[in-house]
Order: structure tokens, then C-alpha cells, then sequence
């Protein structure tokens, strides 16, 4: 239901009443509206939907999952038992 | 909870769409209801991007392709040297030298004539560095209203060696899949460009002849059969080529998803406007089905051009299921990738 | 890109495959909401990936599918006028309504626009003062603030062409629904993670609560619904039923609240029709009476019609999750993207499309 991607905020400003965005989405730029993250600043990452952002990223928490995660992958390497089964093709719907 | 609803079936539909035109399904379907049946022939039933004659000894490659991009100037070119290049392409990929062009203009009333002036100007340069030239051409003018400002049609002679016979009915199971390089520039060049998806993009369009490089792969191949096939893959993207190469040949494709290049700015653009890269229109870049055992000396030729530096072994042809293009993830898991029926639209879902 | 591609990295999705073979001892049915949650699943065959124990059903969460029929047809009628620019999010162009759809009425000289965002729409209304501009606003709680801004933005500058026709749908009362049925299946959730985005995740605790079922808020990557599948297993084996938040990245249990002031402002909860579904009360957003000048119903005095469908599809049973796209017998034969008969293979994350683009393997209703 909603696409929404995030990006990184480059630049703010006041234009007709609203506060507007440049964001990079890895290589391309587009305006966004930031009037519903209003503590969002230059060097923050935003999410995006519908030309709107609607959050922004805790990079903290980002950064705290990823690193969960390569964890736990860490230790799914370390315990052969663990490989899951090669993926059928032929149709498991 | 009130009844279960259901849509009724749409009745038989009886006009023509947009969709129609963007290289899908629907575009498929138009050509096997209406174009087919009419221009009933054996040349034309082998739905190759040119036709291919023996008139008197000498094999000639005909094509013929028409231009209605919008906006007419965009990153990386225009609706001219776009014009060249992909009648161009079509000869290339059949493995034809390319002659000569025709090019016809349907001029919407009100274009400044100095619009012309540039575009004509940058045809004439796009043909001058294929090494062709437009030898006869045509006129009409439209009504205010009637045309995105200029449409154009080309159409452009080539010479085929007489031994080699490239077809999209020739892929066998076992041949590989070469890509000449990164996918779906052209389209987001384009797209950026249109009202009320506005945005800033360093991506240019990749529009640019292919001749020279399917020369290069033609000199490096072992044997005349080496190379079965060549698409460029423009409107209906990647994923349109290929389907229409497995439902020719009656195979299967495999893809590997890490190994199709995407640059970043286009992914970027992709994923803000919910888009797959596989559907998006590319002006320079071909996709080649070769014999397994030529496979590594065609890609070196092509990374060793220009025009194909970043080209990839993308897949490999299977047997089954006929006519369908499957993808393994980077996952490791797989899915397929359909024809689209019409053009992608950005979605908010 | 940055954000995105760690979420699909395949090291860590075969760790957290792993880790979900490892707690999985018993079958479990889980459903996720979100239709862009769907296509994830379907475009990186994650259901393949995971332990066999566990089912995934789709829900009803592809705002495009459940659009009623109503507001399609009231679309297109607005459309069909000739001093009328309609402007909409690209998805709804190829929903079929009664009799055609938007794409059609273009085809057929109808100003049918696509925009990225609904103030494109209010920029169109500000360049063509003569026409009256109607934008299609419809979605989840996810696309409503972008949507009120809209509105409140066209009373601000005191636009007078510009309307919108509002079909809002909220996810908690659809969970409660698919929770209140005597055939529901469903153990456990995986909530919205945009829609959290903006509304928070306090509403889904009740809920969890009331259906001791576990909920937990998930993202849109490959790795993201991993890991809030592996959280949901976590909770059913060790007998649990709360909400937890997996996309922590983006939500947070409050919300965010300028969008929720924003939409409280403009909208208010009604009750609303499901297409496919029917009614849920309470489950929609429509605009406040002092926005009346800015309501298309209002502004173009559109009357309430009720269309009775006969049941040509299953999109019912697919929404719900009670039967798989697969099971339909016209799934891929005489229903399929270029003619759809329900809007779930219309929509690129209806559960059909997405199955029917990525799954339709030889032998699986071909």
C-alpha cells in the first residue's frame, strides 16, 4: 500500500507557506513536502511517500538492527545443521 | 457483514490505449489481431526487429520505426539523433551494415521552425556518425492539437552477409544471455522530463548506434551460428525482448538478478516511482543470445567497445517452461518476469 | 541505495531463515496487511525461503482493490465532463469500474492525469483556473496527510477549481473484522509499517489484547519481513500475543503527530465499503463539513448509488485471505492483467497480480 523510500535530505527551505525539501534518492533529486517532519534537517535521512515525508530515519535504530542482524547471520554461518533447503522453483504456492 | 462484491467483466474493448504502444502485451495482442492477419507472410510472422529479403543474390535487412517522444530534447538527445539510432539498432541487430535512411516528418501546425532547424540538424549528425545518410524523406503538416509538436518516422536499408542468420526463433536451450550493458536509462531520462513527475537526475538517456558494436561481436565469433539472436530492448524494456525471444523460440530464460547492471541513479528513480527497471525503455544497448562455448569471447569483444564496457552474461536459455523468463533473486529464490501489458504508471501502492 | 539495499541483503535473510528453522516447531498462519508488503514477499519468493510450517495470507491491505466500485464510477463520470481535469495517483487508471475504467475515459478524450503527489494536482488547479480540477484521493492512513495537506493547502490559497474525491480506509477496523469471523485463520500480523508510520501502533495493542493474537509492525524489505516473521514465530511459540515493532527505523509507538493533527483537522472517521469486503463501520476517512467547498461529492452534488455486483470473482475470499489467488478458476484464464474482472489483478500489489507477475509457473492455473 505504500510505497514509500527513503532519502537523504539535502537542502530546506520556506516556499508559499510550506516547508520544502530537496531529497536524494541515490542519484536523482526531487522536492519533497516536510511540513510533517518539521524536525528534520540537512543530513537527515527522510521517508518519502507520495511526495510527502513522513518520518525521519532513527539512524541509531538502523544501525542497531543491522547490526542484530549480522549477528545473527554470524551465527548461522557457525552451524552447518542450520542451511536452509535449496528454494523449488517448480511451484511451493 | 454485507454480501461479497464483485466487479463485473469489462465489456470487449474496442478502443485503442496508450498501453497499446508501449511495447507490452496489449501491443502483442494488437499486432496478432489486426497486423498479423492482414499482412499475412512468412517474412513478417518471424516478428524480428527488420525484415530480412534475398532480392537477387544480395540479402538486405528493411526496417522501419516511428518517433513520438515527449519532450522532443531530453538528456542524452533528442527526437532526431533518437530517430537515427533506432532504425539504426534495428538493422544492427539483424547483423546488418547499415545503408542508407528514409525520414518523414508529421510537423504539428505552430512548431517553431527553429525547433526543426535543431532537430533536423541533430539527425543529420546522428546519421553522418553512423556513417549513413538520409537519401529520401517526406513532409506532412497536422493540425494544431493533433501531435505532441513533431513525429517522426524513419526507415533505413542495410546489407546482411549472406551466411549469417540472426533470429529471434533460434535461441536453444543451453545458449547464454548477454546483456551490453546497464538497463532502463532511457526511460527515466524521459520521465524526469514529464510534468508532475519533475525531478533532478544526472541520467541521461544511453541513445547511441549499435552497428559498430554488433560488428565487433560478429568478427569475435568462432562460427556464423554463434550468435542466434540480438534485441535492442526499447519500449517494453529488457523483460519485452526477452519474452518475445522465448515465445519465438519456444525456450525458457533464465536471469541472474545480481547480474543485470542498474545504475543507482536509475534505481533511485525506480523505487520513488515504483518502478522495475526490467519494464523501462533503453536507446542504446542490445541483448545478444550466443552459443554457450562463444560466450566469453563475444563479451570480451564487447567490453573491449565502447558501447558495451560494463556488458554482463545476464542468463542462460532453457528448455522449459516455454516461453517464460524466470529470474533467480538475489535471494537465491525465483520468480518470473511477465511481459507488462502496458506502460508502467507511478503508483503510491 | 542507503536504507535499502542492507534490507536486502541475502546474507542476513538466510540468517534470519535459518534462526526462523530453528524456533519453528508447529504450523502457523500468518497474514501481512500491506499490499507493498505482498509484492516484497511475492518479487523475492520469500515464501519460499521460509520453513514450510509456515503460511503467509494475504490481506485486504492494497488500498487500490478496495476502493468501492462507487467511487471508481464517480470517478469516471467526473471525468466524462467536459470542464473537468481529473488527476490521480497512477495505480487507479486501470481499475475497472461498472463499465470501463479512467484509462478508457482518457483513451476516449477524458483529461485523465497521473501525478506523483497531490499538490501536482493542486498546481494544475492554480494553472488552469477554467477547469475544474478533481483529484482522486484515496489510500490508507499512509497517503491521508499527504492528501489533507492537499485540501487544507486549496482552502488556504483560496482555490476555487479544486475538489477531491476522498475514499480514506483505515487498517484497524479491517483487522478487527477479519478477527471477528468465525473463519478467520489468522494467528498473527504483521502491521503496516508505513501506515504505523504515521499513525503509531497504540490502536493494534487493544486489539492484540482483546484477540490475544501478536501483531507486529514490519517493514518493506526482504529482510524486514524476516525478521517480523521470525518475531511473530517468537511470540506464537512461546505462547505470547503483543504488539512489537520490527521497522524501528520509521515508527514509533505515537506516531507521527503533525500528520495526525493534519488529518484530524480536515477528516473524520465513517463508515466505509469495502470492495470486496463490504461495509466496515467506522473503517473511513471522509472530509469534515467545513471542507465542503473542497468535497467533490458536495461540489459536484454526486448521488449515493449502490451497485449490486454478481459474484464474477473470488477477490472476496483473496482479500480476506480465506482462499489464494491460485484457487480461483478464473485466475490466469479468463481473469489476468490485461483483463482483470476484480480489482486484486488490476492493483501491481493485488494479491493476483503480484502472484499472476511472478508466480505463474506452467501447471499453476496457466
Amino acid at each position: 500500500m505504500c510505497l514509500a523510500v527513503p532519502g537523504k535530505l539535502l537542502a530546506a527551505e520556506e516556499r508559499e507557506g510550506s516547508r520544502l525539501g530537496r531529497v536524494e534518492f541515490g542519484g536523482i533529486v526531487c522536492e519533497v513536502c516536510l511540513d510533517l517532519v518539521p524536525e528534520a534537517v540537512p543530513g537527515d535521512y527522510v521517508i518519502v511517500h507520495a511526495g510527502f515525508a513522513l518520518s525521519r530515519l532513527d539512524a541509531e535504530e538502523a544501525e542497531r538492527t543491522y547490526q542484530l542482524l549480522a549477528e545473527l547471520e554470524q551465527a548461522a554461518n557457525q552451524t552447518p545443521a542450520a542451511a536452509p533447503a535449496a528454494p523449488d522453483p517448480s511451484g511451493r504456492m | 457483514m454485507a454480501q461479497f462484491v464483485c466487479p463485473v467483466p469489462l465489456p470487449a474493448k474496442d478502443k485503442i490505449l496508450l498501453g497499446h504502444g508501449s511495447g507490452g502485451s496489449l501491443g502483442a495482442e494488437l499486432l496478432r489481431r489486426v497486423f498479423l492477419p492482414a499482412f499475412d507472410n512468412a517474412i513478417l510472422a518471424k516478428l524480428n526487429d527488420q525484415a530480412i529479403l534475398d532480392v537477387q543474390g544480395v540479402r538486405l535487412a528493411f526496417t522501419t520505426d516511428s518517433f513520438v517522444v515527449k519532450p522532443l530534447f531530453f538528456p542524452g538527445g533528442d527526437i532526431g539523433s533518437l530517430a537515427v539510432h533506432g532504425t539504426v539498432n534495428d538493422l544492427a541487430v539483424g547483423g546488418a551494415t547499415p545503408l542508407c535512411l528514409s525520414a518523414a516528418f508529421i510537423i504539428e501546425e505552430g512548431l517553431p521552425i527553429e525547433t526543426l532547424e535543431k532537430v533536423v540538424a541533430s539527425l543529420h549528425r546522428a546519421a553522418a556518425d553512423a556513417g549513413i545518410e538520409v537519401v529520401t524523406g517526406d513532409t506532412k503538416v497536422v493540425e494544431k492539437g493533433s501531435g505532441d509538436g513533431l513525429f517522426i518516422n524513419t526507415s533505413g536499408i542495410g546489407l546482411v552477409p549472406a551466411d549469417l542468420n540472426l533470429s529471434a526463433d533460434r535461441a536453444q536451450p543451453g545458449d547464454r544471455l548477454l546483456l551490453s550493458g546497464s538497463i532502463g536509462e532511457h526511460g527515466i531520462a524521459i520521465i524526469a522530463q514529464r510534468e508532475g513527475l519533475e525531478f533532478e537526475s544526472q541520467v541521461r538517456s544511453d541513445s547511441a548506434p549499435l552497428h559498430g558494436l554488433v560488428a565487433a561481436m560478429l568478427a569475435a565469433t568462432p562460427g556464423r551460428d554463434s550468435i542466434r539472436c540480438m534485441r535492442d530492448p526499447t519500449r517494453g524494456g529488457l523483460s519485452s525482448a526477452l519474452n518475445e525471444i522465448a515465445a519465438q523460440s519456444q525456450v525458457g530464460m533464465l536471469l541472474e538478478e545480481e547480474k543485470v547492471p542498474v545504475r543507482e541513479a536509475v534505481k533511485g528513480a525506480c523505487e520513488l516511482l515504483g518502478f522495475d527497471p526490467f519494464y523501462v525503455a533503453n536507446e542504446g544497448k542490445l541483448v545478444a543470445i550466443v552459443e554457450a562455448r562463444a560466450a566469453e569471447q563475444i563479451l570480451a569483444a564487447m567490453r573491449a567497445h565502447p558501447l558495451g564496457r560494463q556488458a554482463q552474461v545476464i542468463g542462460t536459455v532453457t528448455a522449459a517452461p516455454a516461453g517464460m523468463v524466470s529470474l533467480r533473486t538475489a535471494l537465491g529464490t525465483m520468480r518470473i518476469v511477465d511481459m507488462l501489458s502496458g506502460d508502467q504508471l507511478p503508483r503510491i501502492c | 541505495m542507503k536504507y535499502v539495499d542492507e534490507y536486502r541483503d541475502a546474507r542476513l535473510a538466510r540468517g534470519l531463515v535459518a534462526e526462523l528453522a530453528r524456533k519453528v516447531t508447529r504450523p502457523w498462519v500468518l497474514m501481512e496487511i500491506c499490499g507493498g508488503q505482498t509484492h516484497t514477499l511475492m518479487r523475492y519468493g520469500i515464501d519460499e525461503l521460509i520453513p514450510s510450517q509456515i503460511e503467509l495470507v494475504h490481506g485486504p491491505g492494497c488500498p487500490v482493490c478496495v476502493t468501492p466500485l462507487e467511487i471508481i464510477d464517480k470517478a469516471i463520470y467526473l471525468a466524462e465532463q467536459p470542464n473537468v481535469t481529473l488527476v490521480s495517483y497512477g495505480d487507479m487508471l486501470r481499475v475497472p469500474g461498472s463499465h470501463t475504467d479512467l484509462l478508457h475515459v482518457k483513451a476516449g478524450g477524458g483529461d485523465v492525469r497521473v501525478a506523483y503527489s497531490p499538490m501536482e494536482a493542486l498546481k494544475v488547479a492554480g494553472a488552469l483556473p477554467e477547469r475544474q480540477i478533481v483529484f482522486l484521493g484515496i489510500g490508507f492512513e499512509t497517503t491521508a496527510p499527504a492528501n489533507a495537506t492537499a485540501v487544507w493547502q486549496a482552502r488556504r490559497q483560496g482555490l476555487k477549481n479544486f475538489s477531491m474525491l476522498v475514499s480514506h480506509v483505515l487498517v484497524p477496523p479491517a483487522i478487527r473484522m477479519l478477527l471477528s469471523s468465525g473463519r478467520n485463520r489468522v494467528q498473527g500480523f504483521i502491521a503496516p509499517g508505513h501506515v504505523c508510520t504515521v499513525m503509531g501502533y497504540r490502536e493494534y495493542e487493544s486489539l492484540s489484547q482483546h484477540f490475544r493474537v501478536p501483531i507486529v509492525v514490519g517493514g518493506f524489505e526482504p529482510v524486514d519481513l524476516l525478521e517480523a516473521i521470525s518475531m511473530l514465530v517468537a511470540q506464537l511459540e512461546q505462547g505470547r500475543a503483543e504488539v512489537e515493532n520490527q521497522y524501528t527505523r520509521s515508527v514509533t509507538r505515537g506516531g507521527n503527530l503533525p500528520a495526525q493533527k493534519l488529518m484530524e483537522e480536515v477528516f473524520e472517521v465513517c463508515d466505509r465499503k469495502w470492495r470486496g469486503i463490504g461495509l466496515i463501520p467506522q473503517s473511513g476517512l471522509r472530509l469534515r463539513a467545513e471542507y465542503a467547498a473542497y468535497d467533490a461529492e458536495k461540489v459536484f452534488e454526486l448521488q449515493d448509488t449502490t451497485v449490486q455486483e454478481p459474484p464474477e470473482c473470488i477477490s472476496a475470499q483473496v482479500l480476506q485471505g480465506l482462499k489464494k489467488p491460485t484457487e480461483c478458476a478464473a485466475f490466469g484464464k479468463a481473469c489476468t492483467p490485461e483483463r482483470p474482472l476484480g480489482a486484486p489483478m488490476v492493483s501491481a500489489e493485488g494479491a493476483c497480480a503480484a502472484y499472476y507477475r511472478y508466480r505463474r509457473h506452467a501447471g499453476a492455473g496457466n
